[in-house]
């Protein structure tokens, strides 16, 4: 599709990537950033958008997304899931392999990517499966899914039961250089464990998925990075003691990352209330003290990045009690204002900045994508957003299939005006 | 959220859990329980408190016990009991249990009690009936995974209320294995609203939940240091898939460390009584000398029983002044 030159004008840019934080206009051409400031020699803009009080940064490089394709379209649709990415502010996003059949095979990645491709959408960024079937047994042919576009290689939910595997995984990924993305779950212990084993779960009768599930998967993994060398990004840390292992293996120096769902930045257990299934996530939603040493991560840097973990999940399997109902929320229209959501609580002018890094620069570090940032010459992925525009989630009104979420009735603020992917205008409201 | 089991009123809507209740509300079911305990000496043990209404009990776990005490509440207060036994019906058919409370109360259903393994499944229920303005239906958590079970807890305070009159001065240990139990946690909510200064849990670690002492409870893993002292004894029942596993290592082991003997009762006040939910597992945590002793008082629980969940329905159907 044919990408216009485009003019943005008088919006505040944030380049968190490049230090910037004032009113600057941005130029693209070509699907590229032309010129940041004044434009280039030349430069006629076939439209003038006019981004007075709005936020114009990089589009959201989100780090799990269930698209649900292929094998559960019933959930949610790449149609249905990629305008929700738009309506999001979400350009490029992560998503993992437990798909059904799973994405363990080339064939599969490459028909994806190339419905993706169709779209004109956001950029989707597969992980392979580590094993055949996320069964845990036989490696997956890395270099070959590497080849048909996946960017790294992930267990998904499924934790590795034998240990001797994972090893050789890890071995096996390093040999090439690959990123293997695993979330830290003991593969037996708080397996079946629906809410953090703390006060709430023992109150409401619901078995408990104890921190040491995270703890312990982590010793094993650090102890592994540490024989085998492999890079490891780890997905959706959950708790305080799991951030304080990730904080110490990085002084170590160990090659990894980490990220958090954002409903882990703001929610615990306690949104549980009676039983309300919205707020049935994997990881389950801990203590406040967890969700303090979350937030207070993402400010000295032990968590990378921040995605919306999202999740569509259809009626039929929410409207359950809260043990039988699918674990997952939708997000991806939730992130932005969610981020601005955690910069608003730290009441700092820059806040809105280091908010936005954790969604953008930082995001595609972790990920190794040349995205995240508006430097000229980059791919032109940027939305433009109003940060005081107040809106209430309301399911019925997200373009996700996915309806449910546990801010449901929650009044936000930051609401996206226009998603451009690289240079063409994907979306606006 | 607001506490779903009380309307805007503050006035009993649905019986959910006792967790939340107003100790005024507690004290108006175990009042007006006594009210229906001379009702079951009658010639004919019937009120019409309930004509006309119709009692739906959906079990969607097998209890014959507590389902035949709720029918014979609503029988005597001339309700109509209609009993579900799920397993065997719509939800083997792929049926979801919203669609059963919908197909229900289109058949005008007035009040469900509820049975249900997955804990909070009521709660679902009394929010769906919200959402869909169905206010004149009632649910009462008839037992739910293991979280509540609010009657059970009723009921055991009824007994301790007939046997020792004052709370305030009560040590009470619950016995066994807590971690599973739903009628443990309505206990310990139940004396806690009652003002029982001291709660014991006695239990091998593998059976107590964590954190169980934020819960307002002392816990002890010595059956003999728990017991000491104590006014009242509340046996739990042993399920006997948790008999050998890794919780614990076999039904002997268990009655050797926890059951509930004649020598293990002595240190308990001599004047102490003895509870169990039923049913029991006799030499598994109880002996028989004791379940069948003079301080046992597991059969007055069963007929109080009758009469509390008399005095929930009736309050709830509004027909009870």
């Amino acid at each position: 599709m044919k990408s216009m030159t485009l003019h943005i004008q008088n919006g505040r840019l944030i380049d968190p990537a490049n230090g910037i934080d004032a009113v600057r206009d941005v130029f693209i051409d070509g699907g590229v950033i032309a010129a940041i400031g004044t434009a280039p020699a030349g430069f006629v803009a076939e439209r003038v958008i006019d981004a007075t009080g709005l936020v114009v940064a990089p589009g959201l490089v989100d780090l799990s997304a269930r698209l649900r394709e292929p094998g559960y379209e019933f959930k949610a649709t790449l149609e249905s899931e990629m305008l929700a990415a738009m309506q999001g502010g979400v350009t490029s996003l992560v998503c993992p392999p437990d798909t059904d059949p799973v994405l363990d095979e080339p064939g599969l990645v490459e028909m994806l990517k190339h419905r993706a491709r169709n779209l004109h959408q956001a950029h989707v960024h597969p992980l392979g499966a580590l094993t055949v079937g996320l069964k845990g047994v036989a490696l997956t042919e890395m270099a070959e899914l590497t080849e048909a576009g996946c960017i790294g290689f992930s267990q998904a939910e499924v934790p590795i039961e034998d240990t001797n595997v994972l090893l050789r995984a890890l071995q096996y990924a390093n040999t090439f250089g690959y990123t293997v993305w695993l979330r830290p779950q003991d593969a037996h212990i708080g397996a079946g464990g629906i809410a953090h084993a703390g006060p709430l779960a023992s109150r409401l009768g619901l078995s408990g998925v104890p921190v040491m599930a995270e703890t312990i998967a982590l010793h094993t993994i650090f102890e592994l990075v540490r024989a085998t060398g492999a890079r490891v990004h780890l997905c959706r840390m959950s708790s305080a003691a799991g951030l304080d292992l990730v904080r110490a293996a990085k002084k170590e120096g160990l090659p990894v990352t980490c990220d958090v769902g954002v409903h882990h930045v703001h929610m615990t257990d306690a949104d549980i209330g009676f039983f309300d299934s919205n707020a049935r996530l994997t990881p389950p939603l801990r203590s406040q003290r967890d969700r303090d040493a979350i937030r207070a991560g993402l400010l000295d840097g032990t968590v990378d990045a921040v995605c919306s973990d999202h999740t569509p999940v259809d009626d039929d399997e929410k409207l359950l009690p809260f043990g039988e109902a699918s674990p997952g929320a939708t997000g991806l229209e939730l992130l932005l204002a969610l981020m601005v959501k955690w910069a608003d609580d730290q009441h700092d002018p820059v806040a809105l900045n280091r908010a936005l890094a954790k969604v953008t620069v930082d995001a595609a570090r972790v990920a190794g994508l040349p995205a995240g940032d508006l430097a000229v010459g980059h791919a032109a992925d940027v939305v433009l957003f109003d940060p005081n525009a107040r809106w209430v989630v309301n399911g019925a009104a997200l373009a996700s299939q996915g309806k449910h979420t546990p801010f449901l009735g929650y009044e936000l603020a930051g609401q996206v005006r226009a998603t451009i992917v690289a240079g063409r205008v994907a979306f606006e409201r | 959220m607001l506490n779903p089991q009380l309307n805007k009123n503050g006035e009993l809507q649905h019986l959910l859990s006792i967790e939340g209740l107003p100790k005024s509300i507690v004290n108006h079911i175990l009042d007006t329980a006594s009210s229906f305990v001379s009702i079951s000496d009658r010639e004919v043990k019937k009120v019409p408190l309930m004509r006309g209404k119709s009692v739906f009990n959906l079990f969607f776990e097998n209890s014959t016990r507590t389902r035949t005490t709720f029918e014979i509440a609503s029988k005597r207060l001339s309700a109509d009991v209609i009993n579900l036994n799920i397993q065997a019906s719509s939800a083997s058919k792929g049926e979801s249990l919203l669609d059963t409370i919908d197909n229900l109360s289109a058949m005008h259903a007035d009040m469900f009690v509820v049975r249900h393994a997955q804990s909070g499944a009521p709660y679902l229920i009394a929010k769906h009936l919200i959402d869909t303005k169905q206010s004149h239906v009632h649910v009462v958590n008839a037992g739910d995974g293991r979280h509540a079970h609010p009657t059970q807890g009723l009921l055991d305070m009824y007994t301790i209320r007939h046997y020792k009159k004052d709370f305030t001065n009560l040590t009470v240990a619950i016995v066994g294995d807590i971690l599973h139990s739903r009628v443990a946690r309505s206990d310990i909510h139940a004396l806690t609203t009652l003002g029982v200064p001291e709660i014991r849990a006695i239990a091998p670690h593998t059976l107590l939940p964590g954190a169980l002492e934020q819960m307002g409870v002392r816990v002890f893993t010595n059956m003999d240091e728990g017991l000491k002292g104590v006014d009242v004894i509340i046996m739990l029942r042993l399920q006997s898939e948790r008999m050998s596993g890794a919780l614990l290592p076999s039904a002997q082991e268990y009655f050797k460390s926890y059951g509930l003997t004649p020598e293990r009762l002595a240190l308990a006040k001599p004047d102490a009584i003895v509870m169990h939910p039923g049913p029991m597992n006799r030499g598994v945590e109880i002996d028989s000398a004791v379940a069948d002793g003079p301080q046992a008082v597991i059969l007055p629980q069963v007929t109080f029983g009758i009469a509390v969940r008399m005095a929930v329905m009736s309050i709830l159907a509004g027909g009870h002044a």
